[in-house]
């Protein structure tokens, strides 16, 4: 008991912290010029686009005029007037920097949440397999509260938040799915994803592992196992007389292998009337602008057809900014397609681990999006926290670790050979652009390989302790 | 934004200036040429030609005597009202050579090519006819003015004109070279070209060797007063030279020679003399004016010399006095009307011809110093910031002394409003951020809404219009300098939309700053000027304005010379990442021991299978009977491997599929 409080007091001590750092970086002059990086505000999430926005809106124009908003008009009307509040003697956009600090503590507290449903859940299904070794052992981190201070604590996260961009509030779109998905409440995981597509489209197809996760519940081991174990059982049921205890077992068991399609109809209801609603308010936002068709072309369209070739940290930029035009509209739809190609296999392989599945679909998003930014790595970083103890196992993860530190300290400094000195030139940059999708790339692939390991030697295990049940 | 009821601004009154003169009966044709010395030892001269023409329902057909037919179809065909397009070298010196007399305020351009035009069509038609003028444009006068047909580079200024609300276009091309194959076509467009007349003193070297030369060519259609239809068309050529005389020595050395203005005449800065006027010439007239500066201080000069004869105002003082001599004597003289103001002196060149040429000549005897009038505010503008990301574009207006005497000639007023108009037009790469503009006044930072009092926006849309923005300003009369500063991030093209020379940056045009309270006009007090279309055209009241200095903003590049390179590295990075995800997720463990076991000794039976099944045999006929023939049969089977087979039919099908279904 007196460990468990020490434990607390240690996890709020860091959180304090965190936040005592963010405030200190706020109060910088210029917020550290990060709100201009590149690295931080894509054509998406720029704090300074928004201003402009709102400032275009004010003075009755449509806050799509010209080429600089692209966001929600949700997000105009709730950031937009905090950009233009200055509080004398203060920051410029303090407000602004207050409302992200306190999404970041609001993911993290998510995340945390979502990290102590995952777990129990994890643990009680291992019991049921009859594995209770496995969820001793993982008692010693409590993974929730490892990814949430690993979220607050990512540099990446940090200069996102002090740069302003408006991703932090996309992440906590995204963790209020996945956790209200977790815990089983379908407004708010409906809410969540919702609105997370609308902020930034990809977390769309999030509604595959959100619909897992209502259907059969949180991450588990394979459902080959409980069925095994329930056969036995059966079997075993039959010779000896069952305990009131052991029925409930395999009561639990049976639903776990059943998808249960109350809650997801109730989910799928939720999120259509969440999005009804998200588009009545865009339309009257917009209505004298062109109405929700400017909207989407202004939004989505500009997303999917990547028309802004600043340099970010994707490739894409880069990319479409030499391919040949009329090569264009092919390649478009190739990069496109490779997140949509990916869902089906993963969904198919992973459907016992919602959650995970869930990750790793975020990481693709990140990865292939057209204006990737650190808040979204963050955003993966951070959930891979979560699952510290199934991907315990993987391989090359000092090499990830040296790799994601080497590109962030490497790519400022060539951005700034090329852009500001001009003595480097694009491809500097361009290359460590690609260092940094092959760090993701693997990092996808490893961790997906863990993860199906991990199964596999549960699978062992259980197996191999049926056949001594038996014998 | 709604359009304010009484702005006047930049363009307004010169387009409404034809509506005024009266209707067109014959085709007429003028050419004066307008000398003038500059407070910086150098001289300006301004041609103008103007040729007129009466427009009639069946005109398409018929030839013009004076008129150029090009012209006059060209008014036809793209219903053209009013339009000015404009040749430039160069950079009118604000400071130095005047900023408010009407020749600095109608003729001083933004480099390169300047075209603006008003239409006479439906708004929605406007674009299609600005397209192809411009394209007309560019064959007529040998300029790339048809890049100005990309939406990208032209804006519809709206407050620019009142009476053109919508059909007026306005593009610049800051980055165009000006030479000799655009003044050909343009002489061409004289009834004389360059073969009589004033025009034969353009001599090629000397105009292009200039500080600053000008072609400008004003095109509009009067209306009759009385039904308000076209009744003619007036074309107005000028073309502005600012020279620097050789410095001519007349024998006799005087003491401070450097302080004295340099002596010329017509033969020194054009190295030609006039052989006479172009005979299908209504009237061709020289002048030479002397701006209000320099009169004061000749006159000042007069009354302190004791041999100043105060009765004695004939011609010959006119002529010859103690500053200055010319070498002939003019035939009319015209005075400002106000006291102390600019001269005016008249040649008529109809008398002379081949054996007798015309040769202005001007030889300054005493040393004068003056300066030019100013417009009330002196503005320029540049860029701040390092590197390749983002800077801003500030403005900068600073009050010069009219601005003081402004206000001494307002004191009785409580508060004295100086009203500033900017146009600035920037290309959609340079992605200006419109809530960051910052207003300086005396260097200290004020609320935007203090000063501005309208403000148009129309920000720029990528690859499809540039940004625009209109600003109405009204500073305190004792101002003394303001700065505009507005941020932009710079943005990236596309590899085929950089110019060939790309790492010489990109051109911003000039702003144009006007100041619709000040009015540069001359007030003569003659009346017989109304014969010369130049003299009327100078005391018309047209608005002070100035261009700004043009930016040169580098953007960054990208590598040309590898598209492939980044096209395959990044197809590679995501084939890698396809191949090896998918790798992971088909890999089953278990299975595949299992399979590595089972593969040696069942590789030929399961091949052996599969064939059978192929062929229809039954397995159990042929397995007893040829137990040891499964290598040979595998070896014969490499040509007609079933999978294989099957695998040619698939794509055989899809092809026929695609044939069938997609095409």
């Amino acid at each position: 008991m007196m460990k468990k409080s020490k434990k607390v007091q240690w996890f709020w001590t860091w959180v304090i912290g965190s936040v005592l750092l963010r405030l200190i970086l706020v109060y910088f002059p210029k917020n550290l010029n990060l709100s201009s990086r590149p690295e931080v505000s894509t054509p998406l999430t720029s704090i300074r686009r928004l201003a402009e926005g709102y400032w275009l809106k004010q003075s009755s124009m449509s806050p799509y005029a010209g080429s600089m908003y692209h966001g929600s008009p949700l997000l105009l009307t709730l950031l937009g007037p905090l950009t233009v509040t200055r509080i004398e003697g203060q920051p410029d956009h303090l407000l602004c920097s207050l409302l992200f600090v306190m999404a970041d503590i609001v993911t993290a507290m998510l995340i945390c949440a979502t990290g102590k449903k995952l777990q129990a859940a994890y643990s009680s299904s291992l019991q049921l397999v009859g594995l209770h070794h496995l969820s001793e052992d993982s008692d010693v981190l409590p993974s929730g509260d490892f990814a949430a201070l690993v979220y607050l604590w990512n540099p990446f996260t940090i200069v996102a938040c002090v740069g302003l961009s408006t991703s932090a509030i996309e992440n906590l779109m995204v963790l209020l799915t996945l956790y209200g998905a977790c815990a089983r409440l379908a407004p708010l995981a409906a809410f969540g994803w919702v609105m997370a597509t609308h902020l930034s489209l990809y977390p769309a197809i999030l509604i595959i592992p959100v619909i897992l996760l209502f259907g059969y519940g949180p991450d588990a081991p394979p459902r080959k196992l409980f069925r095994q174990r329930k056969n036995l059982e059966v079997e075993n049921s039959t010779t000896g007389d069952k305990s009131c205890l052991e029925d409930e077992l395999i009561n639990e068991k049976s639903m776990r292998s059943v998808f249960s399609w109350r809650p997801v109809v109730l989910f799928l209801f939720w999120a259509l009337l969440w999005s009804s609603y998200v588009l009545f308010l865009c339309g009257i936002y917009v209505q004298q602008h062109g109405g929700l068709q400017e909207m989407f072309k202004r939004t989505y369209g500009f997303i999917l057809t990547i028309q802004d070739l600043s340099p970010n940290i994707g490739v894409f930029w880069y990319f479409f900014a030499e391919v040949f035009d009329f090569f264009r509209s092919f390649f478009l739809i190739v990069f496109h397609g490779n997140i949509l190609l990916m869902i089906v296999p993963l969904a198919l392989r992973l459907n016992h681990r919602p959650c995970f599945l869930a990750f790793v679909y975020i990481v693709l998003a990140s990865m292939l999006k057209s204006y990737p930014s650190v808040g979204d790595s963050a955003l993966y970083l951070g959930l891979l926290g979560l699952f510290a103890y199934e991907l315990k196992d993987m391989q090359f993860s000092f090499f990830l670790f040296s790799g994601y530190v080497g590109v962030s300290l490497l790519s400022p400094v060539m951005h700034n050979l090329w852009i500001w000195r001009g003595t480097g030139n694009a491809n500097f940059y361009f290359a460590t652009a690609i260092g940094y999708a092959c760090l993701q790339i693997i990092l996808v692939i490893e961790s997906v390989s863990a993860m199906l390991n991990h199964d596999r030697m549960i699978t062992k295990l259980s197996t191999a302790k049926l056949q001594n049940v038996k014998s | 934004m709604a359009l304010p009821p009484t702005t006047i601004v930049t363009l307004s009154l010169l387009l409404l200036l034809p509506i005024l003169s009266s209707s067109i009966v014959e085709e007429a044709f003028s050419e004066e040429l307008l000398l003038k010395p500059l407070p910086d030892r150098k001289i300006l001269t301004h041609f103008h030609f103007q040729t007129e023409a009466p427009i009639s329902d069946d005109s398409f057909a018929r030839h013009h005597h004076l008129f150029p037919k090009s012209i006059a179809q060209l008014v036809k065909k793209f219903h053209i009202k009013a339009m000015e397009l404009s040749f430039t070298q160069g950079r009118w010196n604000y400071e130095r050579w005047g900023g408010f007399d009407p020749i600095s305020s109608q003729n001083a351009k933004p480099p390169g090519v300047e075209l603006w035009a008003v239409f006479d069509v439906p708004p929605h038609q406007v674009d299609a006819y600005w397209k192809n003028l411009t394209h007309s444009l560019s064959g007529l006068f040998c300029a790339s003015i048809n890049f100005l047909e990309s939406s990208s580079s032209y804006s519809a200024p709206k407050w620019a004109s009142q009476s053109a609300l919508g059909s007026l276009r306005y593009g610049t091309l800051p980055r165009e070279a000006v030479c000799t194959e655009n003044l050909t076509p343009w002489l061409k467009l004289l009834p004389c070209r360059d073969k009589a007349g004033l025009s034969a003193l353009m001599d090629r070297p000397s105009i292009y060797r200039s500080f600053y030369h000008s072609q400008r060519l004003h095109l509009t259609t009067s209306k009759a007063p009385a039904d308000g239809l076209d009744s003619g068309i007036i074309l107005e050529q000028t073309l502005t030279v600012v020279l620097q005389p050789n410095i001519q020595r007349a024998g006799i050395s005087y003491p401070d020679e450097i302080k004295i203005q340099p002596s010329w005449s017509l033969s020194s800065i054009f190295g030609r003399k006039i052989n006479g006027r172009c005979v299908l010439a209504k009237s061709s007239n020289v002048y030479l004016q002397f701006e209000r500066g320099l009169v004061t201080q000749l006159e000042n000069i007069q009354k302190n010399t004791v041999a100043y004869d105060s009765n004695d105002t004939g011609t010959e003082v006119l002529r010859r006095n103690l500053c200055f001599e010319l070498s002939i004597t003019p035939d009319r003289v015209h005075r400002e009307l106000e006291k102390s103001s600019s001269l005016l002196y008249e040649y008529s060149i109809k008398g002379y011809n081949d054996t007798e040429q015309f040769d202005l000549g001007l030889i300054w005897k005493y040393p004068v110093v003056w300066s030019s009038p100013h417009a009330p505010l002196y503005a320029s503008r540049f860029l701040t910031g390092s590197g390749n990301e983002r800077g801003s574009i500030a403005i900068s207006l600073k009050s010069t002394e009219l601005t003081k005497d402004f206000i001494a000639a307002n004191n009785v007023e409580e508060k004295c409003k100086l009203q500033v108009n900017v146009l600035q037009i920037v290309p959609w790469y340079i992605k200006v951020y419109y809530h960051t503009l910052q207003i300086l006044v005396d260097e200290k930072p004020h609320a935007v809404t203090d000063f501005v009092e309208k403000m148009g926006v129309s920000p720029s849309e990528d690859k499809v219009s540039p940004g625009l923005m209109e600003l109405v300003l009204r500073f305190p009369c004792e101002i003394k300098s303001a700065v505009l500063n507005i941020e932009f991030d710079k943005g990236f093209l596309h590899i085929d939309e950089y110019p060939p020379d790309a790492n010489q940056g990109f051109d911003i045009p000039s702003a144009i700053i006007s100041f619709p309270d000040f009015h540069a006009a001359l007030q003569f007090l003659n009346n017989s000027i109304s014969n010369s279309p130049m003299l009327s055209k100078l005391q018309e009241k047209s608005p002070v304005l100035s261009y700004t200095e043009v930016l040169l903003v580098p953007l960054t590049t990208p590598d040309f010379s590898m598209p492939y390179n980044v096209i395959t590295i990044t197809c590679t990075v995501f084939a890698l990442y396809f191949g090896s995800l998918l790798n992971v997720l088909r890999r089953r463990v278990g299975e595949e021991e299992r399979l590595l076991k089972n593969k040696d000794a069942n590789k030929a039976a399961i091949l052996r299978r599969i064939l059978d099944k192929f062929w229809g045999r039954s397995s159990e006929s042929t397995q007893p009977q040829q137990p040891s023939s499964s290598s040979s049969s595998s070896s014969s089977s490499s040509f007609i491997n079933p999978k294989l087979f099957l695998k040619v039919l698939l794509v055989a099908g899809i092809a026929v599929i695609w044939q069938y279904y997609l095409k």
